[in-house]
């Protein structure tokens, strides 16, 4: 019966009725938008909030699981999946679930049916109509491709947008845009299934009412009336980080007519600090910028500029990356002999990391020092005072650390102007300032490091900016209050009670794309547009500007902010077009307007539109430091960290169900936000894996899952935001634990002494990958650069790869193409933006939360994270693991019906319409690779994912292996376009999705049989080495092994514990 | 009890009980045989075990509907253990169903005698159990009713089978099994078969026996070609005993998996098979001739045969595993290494420990004479060899997939309740056939029984 959702699973009949309402075209029933925004309907089953406390419960009296790995032995008991289900939205618990009396009779006539005619599918009526006026350019079967962008939190993305009959189906990052360079990330990746959400709002609604634009601007007519009257006394906006330089233009002119009205911006994960940072420094509002292509010594203090969340990440993931090669002298190839001792024309960087919360920016340091979040000035001001800065010192908290910050600093002396200092986005002001300042000392400014103008349209305040608006709102003083994007009633802090102060105010209009919990609390709710559906513009990290243009006209007729602010000005009904073709027209003055629209439209940026930098000197002198010093948390109370989710983000992804169930980076968790906390403190709190504890801050409290995290500072914990939404749409209603319900105004990043309290109860962490340790094996290899410079095979020697020739049968000779991946895992920074594109790119569906427990997750390629040393402060490496495609693929041979074959050009291929599901490969399988299709996965009816999907990717059913396939349709693509120039396919034309996200160009395609091809030489490279290839498997898949680059300061035993 | 007495008498006598006790003439053994199908009263109790194995095919049918609805997603299998019940299970059937056909063909060929009055139902357990083992790779197919492109038949897709995959091995194996077995049970029934055609009363069984016994005259010609036919399908059956485990073990062993990829899994799993298959026997036997009082037919002979043959097995499958553990500690691969320590101190470890004890440690007792001739203690064993020897297939399957080559990959099985209600399903199948075949066919073959008038008459004549 339900068995066609994976995801989300509503019951039936809220099934049927979805279906009829996307088959009447964009008509729900009054019912259904209750369900979806009305706060008096809250009561409504589905969209009520989980009650962890009973459910728990139901676990109390079973055994506490000693560590997580005995999870799937909890599965077996009934306690657990009544756990699982109850813990999860409605309907995902219909998997198996007993029968039901109305369950029994279909199952009694499928009994009946049985196998035979399983086959038997009704057909969907679909009339083929030929287009009258083909579009111009349009191939049917051949994707176009459309540059636009995508904001967050303030900074544009530039995307290439691939549409496949006018159906936006693919996001990739522009590769003409300097910050992209084709490189793109999990949100922007993920962003498509947003578009084609079912869960979205499809009408405007007024107090629980259809309503059309019309209607709305009829209805608020009135009331803009009046407050003209007033000169928009009684007028309030709040917006996200605005980025449009449209958008800005546009409030500017609302607050020009109408002069009482204010602004302000409301991001949960705002860059306040890095504002007052910046404004501390220099007195001004700056924005900075790096270029670690340039920067030899790299130290972070908790700045994750690895991970998606930062703006810029792709850019400085490249550079980062591009520094990570030990081998980047083109003259020195190629790397086949033996001894290869040639020195790279750039050596390779160094990085040390400071970081209170593990993440994948850490686990690349070549030092990485976890410390408390409030000991990150400490260090700072360390690190500053010995490089010149007048920071008042202090002492490290251990000799270790001492001699790591020691050699920090001495890398940083011998490198003036090419080291970088680069400060976090959570941390204080003054620890902006003080990187400002070691920049500056150590010459960095304007080499490695760059001042230009704020990137966000109006920087200010954001936090302040909120207080003040809820204190006018409780006064009464707004009478009308438009918010758009932003979702304050979850994300504000919990301080301000802004649900209470938004319900003082009389009008409360509500413009987004979903019907989250700030508009349940609104009276007019305006249906926002995705921006793959509007007109607007918005500046990326370096201030070029992008034109977002749409790629398909808006499926439920919802309005752009901007059109959303012309209501306000002379023009209501101007649409989104003219208003921001309308505002270049003015802005752009001397070139032909016409061309130039034609051209930064089609390019995804304006020419020359990237900010000069500025000349800057950072005005404060002295940052001796404050009088008193934090002292250590002890007893029951630590320290709380806040950190944006790194797949869910500040909350708005969460019923993105790719971006839940991708596994985060460090933890491998999916669908859930665990609290971090140190093995030390885990063992002084008397914690296990999967405890729920209570955490009380500042008369509030929340309830959390510990999960134990090596190489988390002691003393410390850290909580992901963006969980426990009650309005989030199926796949986030509900799931995990709301951090914002204890975040106050005062302390946003950290707090300094919260208590946790043990429930005594359990809840249930799942994860992708059990282990986390090699146990032994060489699975990832790795040296010391000066390791790799005495021998550079070290990788090829801890396992003997058997000679292909050492075989009765003649050898297959690959006359043509033969296809081959290398990826250097020393390049990788384990961002996931390849895991995202994969699973767009190949129609690869979600399973939900309990069918990962079961180990039933699809993706075709995963990102394995493994870590060694000690708990405290272990290395941790990742190794993106896709299909090996083995010379010798032991799947094929076992397969019985010879549905898994090998291709001539060295593919192993997979069809799946031979596929009979013995499963039999995957157990062959050393590298456990394929996914199986348990239940029918994919959801087969949704109407918006038939529109969602590749077209050139069979969708898969129940009961068929799949796996990654090289992209084998853009091999194909490849080939129609080399076939019809009478060439062979040229290198680096065909790249597979993965390695056309992966922002740190870790993942080379190619044919092997090019010599001249990218990937033969990352294949010649001495650190090529393919992973268990003692098997005799032969993969096409080949790793190049870590090397790192730790400070030869350092003694041995010191470099183990801390490289 | 008079032939209790005559039992010991014997036994004193010649060291060892006699295949019938004496007293029986033609007469007597026909009829007491044909009584059980034809006139005897059928007992309360076969009603009682009848429903009950009955109400589990009904489980077994609702497991299969709901699997067949849904999906094999239903049990616990997942990625790493692609593999659960439906291997462990089938390999377990096919195991058991070995005993029959090594009673009634090869101690046909080494003229063991005594097998005459257990060889009818112990074909009739490996029927039923190859058919109970034959479900489980049918259902354990993500598309089931894609089941015939296993076979190499012409088609439009001129597509064959891999002949390279051990499954399409085991294709052929199991059904040549079925196949052999079918027709060496039913030519062996058709001389009983004409034997009740002429002693039933009933109008309607009288037909039915008739149609069923093909025109059995019981002239010497019919004997004549009987006895060939007989012989000759006993020496096809034959190597079977050895080939279709071998062939089934091949599944595992041909894989590259530690824990499977190993040379001796044909032999041992072949002892394996007749080990639990001769439990399997005890199980059956042991009630069959305490209800039916057929105790003069199935003596203690049969029950200490079948006891040494267990004995003899169960020290051979003792033997594999102490060499598993050998290659592991003696060979080069840490792969192979970490999964005996994985078997022995991992999650799984009880299991490993339960079988060990079920079939290495518990099976010693059958040493001891007074344990074989103790009905109630070879039951009892019975039982916990069954229970080891299905306890050694979780151990192949799960221990040895849930934890390979890459730990990112390792994972847990866990069977479902579906994984459950499939297996009690087939084990009341296979009870629900054995009922049916106790109640309208001679369970034990009379002619046969016959030839041991004859012959045990001289045994006490010598003496």
């Amino acid at each position: 019966m339900e068995s066609q959702v994976n995801r989300e699973g509503p019951s039936q009949p809220e099934r049927r009725e979805q279906e009829r309402v996307s088959a009447e075209a964009v008509c729900p029933t009054k019912k259904e938008l209750l369900y979806q925004i009305s706060g008096t309907a809250s009561g409504k089953k589905q969209l009520t909030r989980y009650d962890f406390e009973a459910a728990l419960a139901a676990l109390d009296s079973g055994d506490a699981p000693e560590y997580w790995r005995s999870l799937e032995e909890l599965a077996g008991t009934k306690e657990f999946q009544e756990q699982l289900h109850r813990e999860f939205p409605k309907g995902a618990s219909e998997w198996l679930d007993p029968v039901s009396r109305r369950g029994f009779l279909k199952l009694m006539g499928a009994s009946v049916a049985l196998a035979g005619l399983t086959g038997c599918i009704r057909q969907p009526l679909e009339p083929i109509v030929p287009y009258v006026r083909q579009p111009e350019n349009q191939v049917l079967g051949k994707p176009m491709f459309y540059a636009t962008a995508m904001t967050l939190s303030g900074y544009g993305r530039p995307l290439l947008v691939r549409s496949n009959e006018g159906r936006p189906s693919k996001i990739e990052g522009n590769p003409e845009h300097p910050v992209s360079m084709g490189g793109s990330d999990i949100f922007s990746q993920a962003s498509v299934l947003d578009l084609y959400d079912p869960d979205r709002l499809q009408t405007m609604i007024y107090e629980g009412e259809i309503r059309t634009w019309p209607s709305f601007l009829g209805g608020v007519r009135g009331q803009i009336a009046a407050q003209q009257a007033v000169q928009g006394a009684g007028l309030r906006i709040l917006t996200e980080t605005v980025a449009s330089p449209t958008l800005a233009a546009q409030i500017r002119g609302v607050l020009q007519r109408f002069p009482g009205a204010k602004w302000y911006q409301w991001d949960p994960v705002n860059r306040d600090n890095v504002r007052a940072g910046a404004q501390m420094a220099f007195g001004q509002f700056v924005h900075t910028q790096y270029r670690l292509t340039d920067a030899d010594v790299i130290v972070s203090l908790d700045a994750n500029f690895l991970s998606p969340e930062f703006p810029g990440f792709t850019k400085y993931a490249r550079e980062f990356s591009s520094r990570r090669r030990p081998e980047t002298n083109p003259a020195a190839r190629p790397f086949t002999t033996a001894n290869y001792t040639a020195l790279p024309d750039r050596p390779i960087n160094r990085f040390y990391s400071i970081e209170s919360t593990p993440t994948n920016t850490g686990a690349k340091a070549d030092h990485h020092i976890p410390v408390r979040f409030s000991d990150v000035e400490k260090y700072a001001r360390i690190l500053a005072s010995a490089v010149g800065v007048n920071a008042g010192g202090g002492n490290a908290n251990s000799d270790l650390d001492g001699k790591v910050l020691a050699a920090a600093v001495k890398d940083l002396q011998a490198h003036r102007g090419t080291s970088v200092v680069i400060a976090g986005e959570q941390q204080p002001p003054i620890v902006h300032a003080l990187a400002h300042a070691m920049n500056e000392a150590l010459g960095n400014v304007g080499k490695t490091v760059f001042y230009t103008e704020p990137v966000e349209a109006n920087p200010t305040d954001q936090m302040a900016g909120l207080k003040e608006l809820v204190s006018d709102m409780w006064v009464g003083k707004v009478d009308m209050i438009v918010i758009t994007g932003a979702n304050p009633v979850y994300d504000a802090p919990v301080d301000l009670n802004f649900v209470g102060a938004l319900q003082k105010v009389p009008l409360r209009i509500y413009h987004g794309t979903h019907g989250n919990e700030t508009a349940a609390n609104c009276s007019w709710v305006v249906n926002g547009t995705h921006y793959l559906e509007e007109w607007s513009d918005v500046r990326s990290i370096d201030g070029s500007v992008s034109i977002v243009q749409p790629l398909i006209a808006p499926l439920y007729g919802g309005k752009s902010a901007h059109e959303l602010l012309n209501a306000f000005g002379a023009q209501p009904e101007l649409s989104g077009y003219e208003t921001v073709r309308g505002y270049w027209q003015s802005q752009i003055k001397g070139v032909d307007f016409e061309s130039w629209w034609q051209k930064s439209v089609h390019d995804g940026f304006v020419a020359n539109s990237a900010y000069a930098p500025l000349n800057l000197r950072v005005k404060m002198t002295s940052f001796a430091p404050p009088a008193q010093t934090a002292a250590g948390n002890t007893g029951g109370s630590v320290e709380l960290i806040f950190r944006p989710d790194p797949c869910v983000y500040d909350g708005r992804f969460a019923n993105n169900a790719w971006l839940q169930e991708l596994h985060k980076p460090m933890t491998k968790v999916v669908w859930d936000n665990p609290l971090m906390v140190s093995p030390n403190t885990a063992a002084r709190l008397d914690l296990e894996q999967q405890d729920v504890v209570e955490i009380r801050n500042a008369g509030q409290k929340v309830e959390a899952a510990v999960w134990i995290q090596p190489g988390h500072p002691d003393d410390s914990v850290t909580m992901f935001l963006g969980y426990g939404r009650q309005r989030a749409g199926r796949a986030g209603t509900g799931m995990g634990f709301n951090a914002y319900q204890i975040r106050q105004s005062t302390e946003l990043n950290s707090v300094h002494g919260v208590k946790l309290n043990k429930t005594g109860r359990t809840y249930p962490l799942i994860t992708t990958q059990g282990f986390q340790s090699m146990v032994g094996r060489h699975l990832v290899r790795e040296a010391t650069l000066e390791g790799f410079r005495k021998d550079p095979l070290f990788a090829t020697r801890v396992e003997k790869e058997p000679d292909p020739a050492e075989t009765l049968y003649p050898v297959y000779e690959y006359t043509g193409y033969a296809w081959g991946m290398a990826i250097d895992q020393n390049a990788c920074v384990g961002c996931n933006a390849c895991v995202i594109a994969c699973q767009s790119e190949n129609n690869v569906p979600v399973v939900g939360k309990m069918e990962v427990a079961r180990g039933r997750h699809m993706h075709w390629l995963r990102v394995d994270t493994y870590y060694k040393g000690g708990l405290a402060n272990p290395q941790v490496y990742f190794q993106p693991v896709p299909c090996m495609h083995c010379e010798t693929a032991p799947c094929e041979l076992v397969c019985p019906v010879a549905a898994t074959v090998h291709g001539t050009e060295g593919l192993n291929e997979m069809i799946y319409n031979r596929c009979v599901g013995t499963r039999y490969c995957s157990n062959n399988c050393p590298y456990k690779v394929r996914r199986f299709n348990f239940l029918l996965f994919q959801d087969w009816n949704m109407p918006q994912y038939k529109m969602m999907r590749n077209p050139d990717v069979t969708v898969r059913s129940r009961g068929v292996m799949e796996k990654c396939t090289y992209c084998i349709q853009r091999i194909q693509h490849g080939r129609m376009d080399a076939e019809k120039k009478d060439q062979l396919i040229p290198d680096g034309s065909v790249q597979t999705a993965c390695q056309q996200a992966c922002p740190s160009d870790a993942i080379v395609f190619g044919n092997i049989n090019d010599k001249n091809s990218r990937v033969v030489k990352l294949k010649e490279n001495p650190r090529n080495y393919g992973l268990l290839a003692d098997l005799n498997t032969r993969p096409r898949t080949t790793y190049l092994a870590v090397v790192t680059n730790p400070s030869p300061d350092l003694p041995e035993a010191e470099k183990s514990e801390h490289a | 009890m008079p032939e209790r007495s005559i039992t010991e008498q014997m036994q004193e006598a010649h060291g060892r009980p006699p295949v019938l006790l004496p007293g029986h003439t033609y007469a007597t053994v026909t009829d007491k045989i044909s009584a059980v199908v034809l006139s005897r009263r059928t007992p309360l109790g076969w009603y009682i075990g009848f429903l009950m194995s009955a109400g589990l095919v009904g489980v077994l049918t609702l497991a299969i509907a709901y699997l067949m609805y849904r999906g094999v997603g239903i049990w616990g299998i997942n990625v790493p253990v692609a593999w659960g019940f439906a291997i462990i299970n089938f390999v377990w059937w096919v195991g058991i169903g070995h005993a029959g056909t090594f009673i009634s063909a090869i101690l046909l060929l080494v003229k063991q005698s005594w097998r005459n009055s257990i060889n009818r139902f112990a074909e009739a357990m490996t029927l039923f159990a190859v058919m109970c083992a034959g479900m489980f790779p049918l259902l354990h197919m993500g598309r089931p009713w894609l089941f015939y492109w296993m076979f190499p038949y012409p088609n439009t897709m001129s597509m064959w089978p891999n002949f390279r995959s051990p499954l399409v091995w085991d294709v052929f194996a199991v059904s040549t099994y079925f196949t052999i077995s079918l027709l060496f049970w039913y030519l062996g029934l058709i001389p009983d078969l004409a034997c009740l055609r002429d002693r039933a009363v009933n109008k309607w069984a009288k037909r039915i026996y008739a149609g069923l016994s093909f025109g059995w005259r019981n002239s010497a010609r019919h004997w004549k070609r009987y006895e060939s036919a007989y012989l000759l399908l006993a020496g096809l059956a034959t190597p079977l005993v050895l080939s279709v485990h071998t062939v089934v073990s091949f599944d595992f062993a041909v894989a590259m998996l530690p824990g499977w990829h190993t040379t001796i899994f044909p032999p041992y799993f072949v002892a394996g098979a007749i080990f639990s298959g001769f439990a399997m026997v005890l199980i059956l036997a042991i009630p069959i001739r305490k209800i039916y009082a057929l105790d003069d037919m199935i003596t203690m002979r049969h029950l200490d045969n079948a006891a040494k043959v267990m004995l003899a097995t169960g020290l051979i499958v003792a033997y594999g595993y102490i060499m598993e553990v050998f290659f592991a500690w003696y060979g080069p691969n840490q792969y192979e290494k970490y999964m005996m320590w994985n078997r022995m101190n991992g999650p799984y470890a009880p299991v490993y420990w339960g079988l060990i004890l079920c079939n290495v440690l518990i099976p010693q007792l059958l040493w001891l004479r007074r344990i074989r001739y103790s009905p109630k203690w070879l039951f009892v064993i019975s039982l916990d060899v069954l229970l080891g020897m299905w306890l050694e297939r979780v151990v192949i399957v799960v221990t040895s997939l849930h934890r390979d080559f890459l730990p990112s990959a390792w994972g847990m099985y866990i069977p479902t309740r579906w994984d459950w209600a499939t297996f009690l399903g087939t084990l009341g199948f296979f009870a629900a056939g054995m009922f049916l075949f106790m109640r309208l066919v001679p369970a034990i073959p009379i002619f046969e029984m016959r030839e041991l008038v004859h012959k045990s008459s001289e045994e006490v004549a010598v003496k």
